[in-house]
């Protein structure tokens, strides 16, 4: 990485733009409070392991304070707003958002460890243009297809995780106001930066207070928020065992439920791919956000006749891959967000190798501080080693082969998730083949992990259920 | 005519007919045209900067194939370019001189005289240049002609016409006759990809041009548009690449046209690095065909040395 | 189907309808099934959770099939049941009024309008997808599209309403290539067992729908934590203590979970989509659009 002739200088991008506060409180009923009895913690860069700032872990009063803050929101203003106006603070949120693009992609890098690249070009890209999709739909609800005069569901308590914290933040915020209700949102304990940054965007936009509440804080935040009896939506997005407790917490109750959980995604590539961008693909499936994503592409299936070229393709590309600094423009790879999820995977790494699994990385300098991890593939995995099957959510990728489109599909299918697959051939009826067969929410067919405001996206099976993005977004929403 | 290019065992039948070169060149994998304008596009964003700029730079002057392929060409102003291209900053010494002056055959004897044992190449356009649309003994004679007259490289067009016709053979047939026709100077193998119009396409003329003995591929004459583009260099560069890890070969890329800013030329500098490596960093694997670019690359050495932004006025037009 | 004085009745004893087959319980349990007016009526199959491990098996078998042909062929297919069902129709009348207790007007109103809803869904079978699914404008040069697909196994427990509910139920989930265990309305259940030799001899395929009788509470904790069931309706589930734990247990393996209405359903109201929308995921495609 980087050691040849032409050595890119380090380009970081400037820290200037960001002012991270020492401390920050929570955001309820327009205003950053100080918690009734919630208890500090500190955020730090997983690049660094420096401490950016102490935030809040909002105790179960807080949470009381918040979801009343939105209730009040909701019965007094935010109802009786038409759509039309409440699509109108949508729009200036979306149009904040990319004001300040450039200082959130920053922020988002530095508390989360993702590539400056990554947050520039497509984090916060598609955090603009996903409220000013859902911006649109505010005043025409009664064409989604939801009945003439669809109601909102009340007040929707949001649970988001660490790896696209903002992007997860549009993705809950804008359908839920759209559709006319208000909200209380927990970022994930690690990132909780740019979710105060956006209650500073709320504040910027005049939103009428309780309309959007953050509180930040771990699980026991969480899950004060999902048990709180004055809520009517739970939305959360994160691991699959976390949304079977939320699942089992909100049984009994008349709280909608949606849940977009964990995968194990097959990237499945035909000898007759187009293999160079299958390469890319394969990487941008795995390798992008360090792997940080539910539908990543964690299980390559390859067909044998092609195993070994396509393998010596892809290990020559990872050796293109630049791991370090994300703040630097050219940096592919960057930090692991945490020290608890660095352990996961050096542990289920190990497992891997135990297991008999042949483990390759590319010559990669590791940064002396901060949480990293190599790229890495693994070779003659089989559908029983436990890395093919368990969600690992890092730059680990688990090669299997296969010889027949059956035995593709098979091997893909045979998992408890269902969140997404990658196809990869030349010959379009076999895509639409396997794409009708393959058990998942979303089936990338020469390319793999894009996203769009407009594209539902969500899983079958263990992957949870409902939808987010599009007009099936809406529905997650609204009293249908 | 018989092929009779010098190419590794296991290729050495693709060409015994036309059928089994056409299924060679469609049995390589396919490109996706989004797939590859991505990746392009993606490797565009790199930011080179400070060192790495500076060496960038001089590489790139390194790399010029000065260029001026007009009807109204003399002479004069072939001698002026050559000047330009064995000193292109005159008030910088440790300014490196370009590769190569690429001209019309007739103006060869020119540019031989003018650049003298300066190092820096004579390229000469042949073949019909710049349609290819001549009897094949006349393009011959034109390459014969520029070889006599001392061009140290030819840049030969393919019959495009041929090859969207599907009469592959005849285009590799063609490429080996002026490989003999060449002796010992380089031959560049025009693929004209504005004209090919799918990616798959550029792919399998470049292996085409490869199979024939070419040394190098080239993108385009610079009299068609699209010329040279990011993503259309990245699959001619991956040609080659995959050739070299097959037959042991390794053939040079020269993206010509279009190219007329510094940032430009570092990007496709960029994509050379990442798709070939250290290899084909050189300006005995890798050109730019151009005549604009040179004075943006002095214009960037000079804010790189000076740390002021220049301007025009500062830099010889030819 | 009330004794007649002049002739000794035969008498039933109604099994269950598994894989397309009508076994008996493998427990060997029946229970007595009697009119709204307390008479006797008949005895059903008690069914046990190894019944609802089989129906499972046999649902899942099915699923493949059902679940790919096409919805015209599945609209035929309900269609053809919505037949037999008209023929059957005076039988139906009869054990609706028996087991509910309601008028013969009544009865055959509520038969009408479960022969019509069976239709109506049968109807959507090549429909839904139009409505519910959509071609998504994305940002890029990319085809991308959205189709509705089937859940996979679902298991529905039967609401009171002994044809009209039950139609109400099972046909949407049915409709669009699911296939499902059905626990058929406990003290009503023969309705449901005719339903069951409607579909055995119409053109249904064995496993698409199972018919369990017997009690809800004994055999729907099976169902619900059964890792191999994907959705669950309680709709039938009127114990609110008993829909708490089937959700819970349901969580094991993420179903999709209808949870009960808060009051018995006007079952004769324009039901909308979302029975079929509940038993539906939604697939995203994407593709480059290139030369």
């Amino acid at each position: 990485m980087g050691t040849g002739m032409f050595d890119y200088a380090p380009a970081p991008e400037s820290r200037a733009i960001v002012d991270i506060a020492p401390s920050y409180g929570l955001f309820i009923d327009g205003e950053l409070v100080d918690p009734v009895d919630g208890t500090p913690f500190k955020t730090v860069n997983p690049a660094t392991e420096e401490v950016l700032s102490e935030v809040v872990a909002a105790g179960p009063q807080d949470i009381d304070r918040a979801v009343a803050a939105a209730r009040v929101a909701y019965d007094g203003t935010w109802s009786h707003l038409t759509g039309r106006d409440r699509g109108k603070y949508l729009y200036r949120l979306a149009r904040l958002v990319q004001e300040r693009s450039r200082e959130l992609a920053v922020l988002e890098s530095i508390d989360n460890g993702k590539p400056i690249r990554e947050s520039r070009d497509v984090d916060v890209p598609l955090v603009a243009a996903h409220f000013f999709y859902y911006a649109g739909w505010a005043d025409k609800l009664g064409y989604a297809g939801f009945g003439p005069d669809p109601r909102p569901l009340g007040v929707a308590g949001q649970i988001i995780p660490w790896n696209f914290p903002l992007l997860m933040l549009a993705w809950k915020i804008a359908p839920a106001l759209a559709a006319g209700n208000t909200v209380v949102l927990k970022p994930a304990e690690t990132t909780p930066l740019t979710a105060l940054a956006f209650a500073d965007i709320c504040r910027q936009a005049d939103l009428p207070p309780g309309v959007v509440n953050i509180v930040t804080g771990a699980g026991d935040t969480g899950r004060a928020l999902v048990e709180h009896p004055g809520i009517d939506k739970v939305a959360f997005t994160g691991s699959t065992e976390v949304g079977r407790q939320i699942a089992r917490s909100v049984a009994g109750s008349r709280k909608a439920l949606t849940l977009e959980l964990g995968g194990k995604a097959a990237n499945i590539v035909f000898d007759d791919a187009p293999l160079d961008q299958a390469v890319e693909g394969i990487v941008n499936g795995i390798f992008f956000n360090q792997g940080h994503v539910c539908c990543a592409g964690s299980r390559l299936l390859v067909q044998e006749s092609i195993a070994d070229e396509l393998l010596d393709r892809l290990k020559r590309r990872l050796g293109t891959l630049r791991l370090g600094d994300p703040l630097d423009k050219n940096t592919d790879i960057g930090a692991i967000n945490s020290p608890e999820q660095l352990e996961r995977i050096r542990e289920l790494s190990a497992i891997g190798e135990q297991e008999g699994a042949e483990r390759w990385s590319p010559a990669c300098d590791l940064p002396d501080r901060g949480y990293w991890f190599p790229p890495t593939l693994f070779t003659g995995v089989t559908q029983a080693h436990r890395i093919a099957r368990e969600e690992i959510f890092g730059p680990v990728l688990s090669v299997l082969t296969f010889r027949t489109p059956a035995e593709a599909l098979e091997k893909a299918n045979n998992t408890p998730y269902g969140l997404s697959a990658g196809v990869w051939t030349d010959k379009g009826s076999r895509i639409l083949w396997m794409a009708q067969r393959l058990r998942a929410g979303v089936v990338w067919a020469n390319t793999f992990n894009r996203f769009d405001p407009t594209s539902p996206f969500g899983g079958y099976k263990e992957s949870g259920f409902g939808r987010e993005g599009g007009r099936h977004g809406l529905e997650a929403y609204l009293d249908v | 005519m018989t092929a009779t290019a010098p190419i590794a065992g296991d290729l050495a039948d693709v060409t015994a007919s036309n059928a089994a070169l056409r299924r060679f060149l469609h049995g390589l994998p396919g490109v996706d045209q989004v797939g590859v304008e991505a990746r392009a596009a993606a490797l565009a964003t790199r930011s080179i900067k400070t060192t790495a700029k500076q060496f960038a730079l001089d590489l790139a002057v390194r790399m010029v194939d000065l260029t001026t392929l007009e009807g109204q060409d003399t002479p004069g102003k072939v001698r002026a370019l050559c000047a330009k291209g064995m000193r292109p900053d005159p008030t910088d010494p440790t300014c490196p001189q370009v590769a190569a002056i690429c001209v019309y055959g007739d103006l060869v004897p020119v540019a031989v005289e003018a650049l003298g044992d300066s190092g820096v190449h004579v390229a000469a356009v042949a073949t019909a240049f710049p349609s290819g649309r001549a009897p094949l003994e006349v393009k011959l004679a034109d390459v014969r002609a520029a070889v006599a007259a001392g061009a140290d490289e030819i840049d030969m067009v393919i019959d495009r016409g041929a090859f969207l016709a599907g009469r592959h053979l005849d285009v590799h047939d063609e490429i080996v006759a002026t490989r003999q026709a060449c002796g010992d100077a380089h031959l560049k193998v025009i693929l004209e990809t504005g004209e090919l119009a799918t990616y798959d396409n550029v792919r399998r003329a470049a292996w085409l041009a490869m199979l024939a003995g070419g040394d190098f591929v080239k993108t385009s004459t610079g009299k068609v548009s699209p010329a040279a583009t990011l993503p259309v260099t990245l699959v001619m560069l991956e040609a080659v690449r995959d050739f070299r890890a097959q037959t042991g070969r390794q053939v040079g890329v020269k993206a010509a046209g279009g190219i007329r800013s510094a940032k430009d030329a570092i990007r496709y500098l960029v994509v050379v690095n990442e798709t070939c490596g250290d290899d084909w960093l050189s300006p005995d694997w890798f050109r730019f065909g151009a005549s604009s670019l040179l004075n943006d690359l002095l214009m960037q050495r000079q804010k790189m040395a000076t740390g002021r932004y220049s301007g025009p006025d500062y830099f010889t037009l030819d | 189907m009330s004794d007649r004085q002049d002739r000794l009745a035969v008498r039933k004893t109604y099994k269950l309808y598994v894989g397309g087959a009508f076994p008996r319980s493998e427990s060997g349990r029946t229970y007595e099934v009697q009119a709204a007016d307390g008479r006797f009526l008949a005895n059903a199959a008690l069914a046990s959770r190894k019944d609802a491990r089989d129906a499972v098996v046999a649902a899942r078998k099915a699923f493949g099939g059902w679940s790919s042909a096409t919805a015209y062929n599945r609209g035929q297919v309900l269609y053809r049941v919505a037949e037999v069902l008209e023929g059957r129709r005076a039988q139906f009348v009869a054990e609706v009024a028996d087991a509910e207790g309601v008028k013969r007007g009544a009865a055959e109103r509520q038969v009408d309008a479960a022969i019509d809803r069976w239709v109506w869904y049968a109807g959507w079978s090549d429909k839904v997808h139009q409505v519910h699914g959509s071609s998504n404008p994305v940002a890029g040069p990319y085809f991308d599209f959205s189709v509705p697909e089937p859940t996979g196994v679902a298991a529905v427990v039967a609401p009171a309403s002994s044809l009209l509910g039950l139609v109400s139920v099972v046909a949407p989930v049915v409709v669009t290539g699911n296939t499902c265990v059905v626990v058929a309305a406990e003290a009503a259940p023969l309705p449901a067992v005719t339903l069951s030799e409607v579909l055995a001899t119409s053109d249904v395929p064995g496993g698409v729908v199972n018919l369990l009788t017997g009690r809800a509470a004994e055999i729907a904790p099976w169902l619900a934590s059964h890792m191999d069931v994907n959705a669950i309706d309680l709709a039938g589930v009127t114990d609110a203590e008993l829909a708490t734990e089937l959700e819970r247990a349901a969580a094991d393996n993420l179903k999709r979970v209808v949870r009960p209405p808060l009051s018995e359903p006007d079952w004769e109201a324009d039901p909308g989509l979302d029975r079929m929308l509940a038993f539906l995921e939604t697939k995203t495609v994407w593709h480059p659009v290139g030369i």
